[in-house]
């Protein structure tokens, strides 16, 4: 979620005070505030009385207000207040913590928490700007996450997490279709393609790099590509072209028939959504495996919407909030992350009016009232059952998805 | 003291230009240590030439920004002609006042919720004329040529230039020369182009520049309303510059000069366009052709102004009605129901960025309005202009696009370690507001007649007493006009909140665009129409203020 790229996207070149090569601030200052997740009480003590800048996408309301309700737990509880910092694109914080580093900036960094995955993770990982490994397995309510069951919470788009990432929430790609003006979707891509040919305008995807455009690639691309198990590795310049080649060919004989014949795109996941409650289009899709529900809830989409999930499987990952490395509240931070990840936080964020986001957590190892608030949430009409979503498909590793998109813009993005 | 008033407002508005460009120029030069760039190379200028559809982007950029411009130009210009003086120029003058406050981001989303397939203009005519049950498919939005974004363009810079150009008329003495020309047997519109728009040019030539580096290097608007296979050069810039992929900052920037070169480009066509209407122009008069088109012209520019001011009212009044839709499906011409849901859903974070919104920006404009003042009183004492001079320097904070400097202002404030606070915001939206504080007050400030003051003094006052009780009360109107301008612009800003803010400070404007990003209607509305209303309050309290103020003292009842 963190990744979707958006509609609106500010100049933030942050990054450029590196430009300038200030001076750098003396390496002497760096003072490592000493927090250990390992010494609980020692975190919930330095915690009391901090604010956490959570930097968090911002376009979803009911996810806003989820999170401010988990701030206000914090507050209660633990004496932390929580701000969220609305980013519009996760890429932009990604860019403001260069810039810190950039400047010198060793400590009291804007940001203390950040909800991130894919490539911007990648990219702190890579430059050593998150917060020294371990401290997500440490934390107390570790032990609750399914690891076994879902691999991706250790293993972001093929990078293992290294316990730099808290694990937040599980993403699925699944599609949405209005009964009013579609009985029986294609539950094939080969049926996708036949349906788009006979129903011309009807069908379109979110304009890669777009998350969920891209995401939309992948499907395809795991699915015409004739050895998946290339995916998990880098993509390899030589044989790329001849990877691809199917996928392209799907798309070109797809986009003629496509919503605007292929000339335009929506913008974004929301975008292409709203295109289904105005009828402009038969099908779209969402990460959010509740999000038909929750939406339908909203009024966003009309009752008759249902979800479906393609034969074989569908591409899956997982959510994750970090903590920079020169974040100012990292105690505060800690006991935020842990928090959501607490079977009351994550039962919460599953139910479809609140937010509809799947658990990390392994719901059968929890104590008998916890399993109990889960049992208890109403999926909504709109949702598929664990049973239902299928088979996940691996997100491939995050340099196919830097080449795709690179050759889907010269391909269809450039005349 | 007065001595150093332009000075400070100079290094106010220009620093940071400079500065910022600075901070562009070396990573477009390859140099970034902290990313691994340590030498001085050509290499992200050849990446940004090698993007597939660069040339296209340059093309659309350069295309739509020069025939925006041109449109609102030629559609302001022979409307005047063809109507001044009539209770049709008056209505519309009236219409369009207001219009200028409206930030270009509620207009095009405006625009497209009334021409878009799925739009109330479609919706008002299925399906008992159309016959069509859902959207058609047609590509309105988003046109690969950027027509669509074109239009929005020239609906929001329709009013700019009116009001710009009807700020200038007086000088021209526009309707004696009109009248001179009439009883030589000129029709209206031959007679204005000929005796008045020579005379007037000159006066709107540096907003016309302004208007067409914006237009020419717009995000917000092409993001809306331009097309995406590819997009014009500035959303593109963008879009790299937000990207993971750290690297491609280098081309960003290399990209960010290349529209700066583009802006300037764009400029230098329009210069060339002007030696080219002045030759023809004088040959025309030389010839003593008594008429030009008249009733073309008045039709023409009539329908665009009308049509346009319809579409942009049109679309407010859209972004109003979605702000309180239940649901509102295709082709239903009018929402189920109303409800206030997403107004009390939001009222209470509305709240908190209109709080933020008016604590940067009323300092801002407080502290712009006295630096103008002084410049302008050290002026008149000193008895000179230093119009001549300063006037380009005035604008370049408008006419550099944006996306070229702005990034490197947040260095200057992070080295100042003043980044994420509201002074260092409010110093951000200063470049902004003071030229346009300046623009507004200096003619009319320069209006008032000199003799006004000399009687003052020869009447013992001295140079104080004679500002602060004749030609303050004066200018009050101008000045309260210029501080709502001020605070129009301050509310609009979106680039420098954010960046120096660190996202930390939340406007209506911030607000506005992550919450835009949802793509959800209904919030487009609400946080559109509170972009729109803030400034709206600014200019109506401008237009009650002065009068209240000269109620209360009678003894100023002389006006200039």
């Amino acid at each position: 979620m963190t990744i979707i790229r958006l509609l609106s996207r500010p100049v933030r070149g942050a990054l450029l005070a590196a430009a300038l090569s200030l001076p750098i601030a003396p390496l002497a200052s760096r003072a490592e505030e000493a927090v250990d997740p390992a010494a609980w009480t020692d975190v919930l003590a330095k915690a009391k009385g901090q604010t956490v800048y959570f930097h968090a996408w911002g376009g979803e309301p009911r996810i806003n207000a989820y999170i401010a309700w988990a701030g206000k737990q914090l507050q209660q509880r633990h004496g932390i207040a929580v701000e969220q910092v609305k980013v519009d694109d996760t890429a932009n914080v990604v860019a403001r913590i260069v810039a810190e580093k950039a400047a010198g900036k060793e400590s009291g960094g804007a940001v203390d928490l950040v909800w991130i995955n894919g490539e911007n993770f990648v990219s702190l990982k890579k430059a050593g700007l998150l917060m020294s490994p371990g401290w997500a397995t440490k934390l107390p309510n570790w032990p609750l996450v399914d690891v076994e069951n879902k691999p991706a919470v250790v293993t972001d788009f093929t990078e293992p997490t290294d316990g730099q990432e808290s694990p937040w929430g599980m993403a699925k790609l699944v599609f949405m279709h209005d009964t009013g003006t579609l009985a029986e979707p294609p539950k094939t891509l080969a049926a996708l393609a036949e349906h788009v040919k006979a129903n011309p305008g009807r069908f379109t995807y979110p304009q890669p790099p777009n998350f969920h455009g891209s995401t939309f690639l992948k499907q395809v691309l795991a699915t015409t590509i004739a050895d998946r198990a290339k995916l998990s590795r880098p993509a390899d310049p030589a044989s790329f072209e001849a990877d691809v080649a199917p996928l392209f060919a799907y798309l070109d004989a797809l986009h003629p028939n496509m919503w605007r014949q292929g000339r335009a795109f929506p913008q974004n996941q929301p975008a292409l959504r709203q295109l289904l409650a105005d009828g402009e289009i038969d099908i779209a899709f969402t990460f959010n495996p509740a999000g038909a529900s929750a939406a339908i809830a909203a009024g966003e989409l009309p009752d008759t919407v249902r979800t479906f999930v393609l034969d074989g499987g569908t591409i899956g990952n997982a959510h994750f909030v970090a903590i920079p490395f020169n974040a100012n509240a990292k105690a505060g931070a800690l006991v935020l992350a842990d928090f959501l990840l607490s079977p009351e936080a994550q039962a919460r964020k599953q139910d479809p009016p609140i937010w509809g986001d799947p658990t990390v957590l392994a719901v059968e190892r929890l104590e008998a009232a916890d399993r109990e608030r889960f049992a208890a949430l109403d999926l909504g009409i709109a949702t598929l059952s664990p049973e239902e979503l299928g088979p996940v498909i691996e997100e491939p590793h995050a340099s196919w998805m830097v080449e795709l998109e690179r050759a889907w813009t010269a391909r269809y993005a450039s005349q | 003291m007065l001595r150093l008033a332009p000075v400070l407002a100079l290094a106010l508005m220009l620093g940071p230009v400079a500065a910022g460009l600075l901070g562009t120029l070396l990573p477009a030069a390859g140099y970034v240590p902290v990313l691994g760039g340590t030498a001085v190379s050509l290499e992200p200028l050849r990446m940004l030439l090698t993007q597939p559809g660069i040339g296209m982007s340059a093309a659309l950029s350069l295309g739509t920004g020069l025939v925006a411009t041109f449109g609102a130009f030629a559609a302001v210009i022979l409307f005047t002609a063809a109507f001044e003086g009539t209770r049709f120029f008056r209505a519309l003058r009236r219409l369009l006042s207001p219009l200028m406050a409206v930030p270009h981001a509620a207009a095009a989303f405006g625009l497209a919720f009334l021409i878009a397939p799925s739009g109330f203009a479609m919706r008002l005519l299925s399906p008992w004329a159309t016959g069509f049950q859902r959207p058609p498919d047609l590509l309105i939005v988003g046109d690969p040529l950027g027509l669509t974004m074109t239009l929005g363009l020239m609906a929001k810079e329709i009013p700019f230039l009116f009001l710009m150009l009807l700020a200038a008329l007086p000088q021209a003495d526009a309707l004696r020369s009109r009248r001179v020309a009439a009883s030589l047997g000129y029709a209206p519109v031959a007679a204005w182009l000929t005796t008045v728009l020579p005379r007037v040019y000159p006066q709107i030539r540096l907003p016309v520049f302004a208007v067409l580096a914006y237009a020419t290097s717009v995000v917000d608007v092409a993001l809306i309303l331009g097309p995406t296979t590819p997009p014009p050069l500035a959303v593109r810039l963008t879009g790299w510059m937000n990207d993971p992929d750290l690297s491609l900052r280098f081309m960003a920037s290399a990209g960010a000069l290349a529209q700066l070169g583009l802006s300037l480009l764009a400029i230098l066509v329009w210069m060339i366009g002007e030696r080219l209407a002045a030759k023809l122009g004088r040959r025309w008069i030389e010839s003593g052709r008594r008429s030009a088109a008249e009733p073309l012209a008045a039709a023409l520019s009539g329908t665009a102004m009308v049509a346009l001011a319809g579409a942009m009212l049109a679309g407010l009044a859209l972004l109003a009605l979605w702000s309180v839709a239940g649901p509102w499906r295709f082709p239903d011409p009018l929402p189920h129901h109303l409800t206030l849901r997403a107004w009390t859903m939001h009222a209470h974070a509305a709240g908190d960025a209109i709080a933020v919104t008016i604590a940067i920006a009323l300092p801002v404009v407080i502290v712009a309005i006295a630096l103008a003042l002084a410049c302008l009183e050290g002026e008149t004492r000193d008895g000179r202009t230093i119009r001549h001079r300063s006037l380009p320097l005035l604008y370049l904070p408008l006419i550099v696009p944006q996306i070229a400097f702005v990034f490197g202002l947040q260095v200057l404030f992070l080295m100042a370690g003043l980044h994420d606070t509201l002074l260092a915001v409010a110093l951000g939206h200063m470049v902004f507001v003071l030229p346009y504080v300046f623009l507004a007050l200096s003619d009319p400030w320069r209006a008032i007649d000199p003799r006004y003051g000399h009687m003052a003094g020869a009447l013992g006052a001295s140079p104080a007493r004679t500002f602060w009780r004749v030609r303050l009360p004066l200018a009050r109107k101008a000045v309260a006009t210029a501080a709502a301008l001020g605070f129009a612009v301050s509310v609009a800003q979106y680039l420098p909140t954010l960046l120096i803010g660190g996202g930390r400070i939340s406007t209506v404007t911030t607000e506005a665009v992550a919450l835009a990003a949802g793509g959800n209607r209904q919030l487009v509305g609400i946080y559109a129409l509170l972009q729109m209303l803030l400034p709206f309050a600014a200019f109506l309290l401008a237009a009650a203020v002065p009068g209240i103020a000269h109620r209360r003292r009678p003894e100023n009842e002389a006006t200039a």
